[in-house]
């Protein structure tokens, strides 16, 4: 499942800390990462305040990343142009994306427009992840480029990698 | 103790003080390595002006996160006190960040709040606390039961004292003056988040 494959990918990588703001789809993902001890999982009340958790503890020594989902993503613009960018603090993000393929609320569908552009203008590398066999290597290759040119990253996991009543019915 | 961790004080009756001053008298009272993280604006001003050190973080953006990333590097190197000062703008604005504090108990973070009442940088209009809103009061309601109102110097001098000792997270609360900062920060972000690094001992 695309999810134990990710938190390998954290684990190979040394990314202990985790903070996560809730998400139907990254649920297995947060419910794996709980339940092992590799990992401190913190569940801040706003996407911001994960940013800037992750941001002092990577400071202080510790990798981390940020899960969240498009709509949270969208409540980001500021602290990644004025902290993680100009900083130069790798904050790892992981996008669970709504919004698209089969959405049902326009509100989400109207966000999820603006998340690429949003990455693009501030020259945040993202890579959008729609097959289990892409994963570990993009997953793998984006995390190690971000620590080692101090810049943060975000991955999309797209619906055709994370729905899985649609790989149930491709199988 | 008169500082005693059980009663909250009260803002209304705790005198008003110098930023400045107070930056001071906290900087003087660090032993060497805690780590300083200043929020944005006069907070990181004046506390720049207390004296530069290695190990203070100075924020330029991001209003309303100097306590999560403060909390970040607690959870980073819990043997190291870690101090998040903010304003009351600036706290007001990630409330949420008091709670996520409490829940993860950190016990060696130290939020300090400087209440002016205002926003002083953008023109002085006035800020929830000055129409009511208690930052110790909200703090205690977050679940951080070691939260009051420092009433004078020598109490907030008697409350970092225990706070840099005792387990924490502890917040300390000051209503402070109008007077203009002191200083002003460099505008270097990677050479202030290089310093910082190798002032915690993460890089050399």
């Amino acid at each position: 499942m695309w999810h134990d494959i990710l938190l390998k990918v954290l684990k190979a990588n040394q990314i202990r800390l985790v903070a996560y703001v809730p998400d139907r789809v990254l649920a297995p993902l947060i419910s794996a990462l709980a339940a092992d001890d590799f990992f401190t999982v913190v569940s801040p009340s706003r996407e911001e305040e994960a940013v800037g958790i992750v941001a002092g503890a990577w400071m202080g020594g510790t990798r981390g990343v940020v899960l969240m989902q498009t709509s949270g993503f969208a409540t980001l613009p500021n602290v990644l142009a004025s902290l993680a960018v100009p900083y130069q603090i790798p904050v790892l993000m992981v996008v669970s994306e709504r919004g698209t393929l089969g959405e049902f609320n326009i509100g989400q569908a109207m966000v999820c427009r603006t998340m690429r552009p949003v990455l693009d203008c501030l020259g945040i590398e993202n890579h959008t992840i729609a097959r289990d066999d892409e994963l570990q290597f993009i997953a793998d290759k984006t995390i190690q480029q971000a620590f080692v040119t101090l810049a943060p990253a975000c991955l999309i996991l797209s619906p055709l990698l994370t729905n899985s009543r649609l790989k149930g019915e491709t199988r | 103790m008169s500082a005693g961790e059980s009663a909250p004080g009260n803002r209304a009756s705790s005198k008003v003080m110098n930023r400045a001053d107070l930056c001071k008298r906290l900087v003087a009272r660090l032993k060497s390595d805690e780590a300083v993280i200043g929020g944005i604006g006069n907070t990181n001003f004046d506390l720049w002006a207390a004296g530069q050190r290695p190990q203070n973080f100075y924020m330029l953006g991001s209003m309303g996160l100097a306590c999560p990333i403060a909390l970040g590097v607690a959870m980073a190197q819990p043997h190291r006190r870690v101090i998040g000062i903010e304003g009351d703008g600036s706290i007001l604005m990630q409330l949420g960040s008091l709670g996520t504090i409490a829940a993860q108990a950190q016990k060696n973070l130290i939020i300090v709040i400087l209440d002016n009442g205002t926003y002083q940088i953008t023109g002085g209009q006035p800020t929830l606390t000055s129409r009511g809103a208690d930052i110790v009061a909200i703090a205690r309601g977050a679940g951080l039961a070691q939260s009051a109102w420092a009433c004078d110097e020598k109490d907030f001098e008697a409350r970092i004292d225990i706070a840099l000792t005792a387990d924490g997270p502890w917040l300390i609360a000051v209503r402070t003056d109008d007077k203009p900062p002191t200083g002003q920060t460099e505008r270097n972000p990677s050479r202030i988040r290089d310093r910082f690094m190798q002032g915690l001992g993460v890089i050399h």
